[in-house]
C-alpha cells in the first residue's frame, strides 16, 4: 500500500463529499442568493481537492504522461473563472428584482443605492 | 480493495449530481436553473477525471479543460442575456 495514494483516496473522499453538501445546500437554501452561494463555493473547494486526490493517486503514470501538470492547470482555470461566474450570477439576479428571503436583515448594495453611493448596475 | 474508496466517491458524485438535477428541473427563476447547471457541470468535470484515472489517460484531462471553458462561457453569456445587455 503505497502512502501517496492513501493521502489521494482521502483528498478524493473529502473533495466528493463536499460536492455532495454543494448538492444538498442547492436543494435546502430559501434563496437564489443562497443558492447561488453555496453552489459555487463548496463546489470549488470540492472540485480542487478532488483533483489533488487525482492527481496523487495517479502516482504510478507521472514519469510517463504529463499528468501533473494537467491537473495544475485545469486546478487554477477553476479557481480563476468559478469566482466570477458566481459574481456575474448575482449581480443577474438582483438586477432582475428577484426577491430576497424573508429571513433577509442587511442588504448593503440596497443601501448603498438609497444613499446614492453607488449607481444602480443597469449597464445598457 | 483501492477501488472501494473511488466507488464510494462515485456515489457521492452521483448523488450531487441528482440534487443538481432537481434544483434543475424545479427552480423558480433562470438563475436557479443556470447555478444547477454550473454545480453539475463541476460536478461532471470530477467525475471526468476520476475516469481518467480509472482507465489511466491522462488526455481526459484536456477533454475536462474544455468543457470547463465552455461552462464558464455559457453561464456569462446567459447572465449578460438576463441583464439586457445582449
Amino acid at each position: 500500500m503505497n502512502y501517496v495514494k492513501l493521502i489521494g483516496e482521502i483528498f478524493l473522499l473529502m473533495g466528493s463529499f463536499s460536492l455532495l453538501v454543494a448538492g444538498i445546500g442547492l436543494l435546502r437554501m430559501p434563496d437564489v442568493y443562497n443558492r447561488v452561494q453555496t453552489g459555487t463555493k463548496a463546489s470549488t473547494l470540492g472540485s480542487i481537492l478532488s483533483f489533488i486526490g487525482v492527481g496523487l493517486l495517479s502516482v504510478d503514470h507521472w514519469d510517463e504522461t504529463n499528468w501533473i501538470g494537467r491537473v495544475i492547470v485545469l486546478i487554477i482555470f477553476i479557481l480563476l473563472t468559478n469566482p466570477v461566474s458566481s459574481h456575474v450570477l448575482m449581480r443577474a439576479a438582483y438586477v432582475m428584482k428577484i426577491p430576497l428571503s424573508k429571513k433577509t436583515s442587511v442588504d448593503k448594495l440596497k443601501e448603498d443605492i438609497e444613499h446614492k453611493i453607488l449607481e444602480e448596475p443597469i449597464d445598457e | 480493495m483501492n477501488n472501494i474508496v473511488i466507488y464510494i466517491a462515485l456515489i457521492f458524485l452521483m448523488l450531487a449530481m441528482i440534487a443538481g438535477l432537481i434544483r434543475f428541473i424545479k427552480g423558480p427563476s433562470i438563475v436557479d436553473r443556470v447555478v444547477a447547471f454550473d454545480s453539475m457541470t463541476i460536478t461532471s468535470l470530477v467525475v471526468i477525471g476520476v475516469i481518467a484515472y480509472l482507465s489511466n489517460r491522462a488526455i481526459y484531462f484536456d477533454v475536462a479543460v474544455v468543457y470547463g471553458l465552455l461552462s464558464f462561457l455559457g453561464v456569462i453569456i446567459v447572465a449578460k442575456y438576463i441583464q439586457g445587455g445582449l
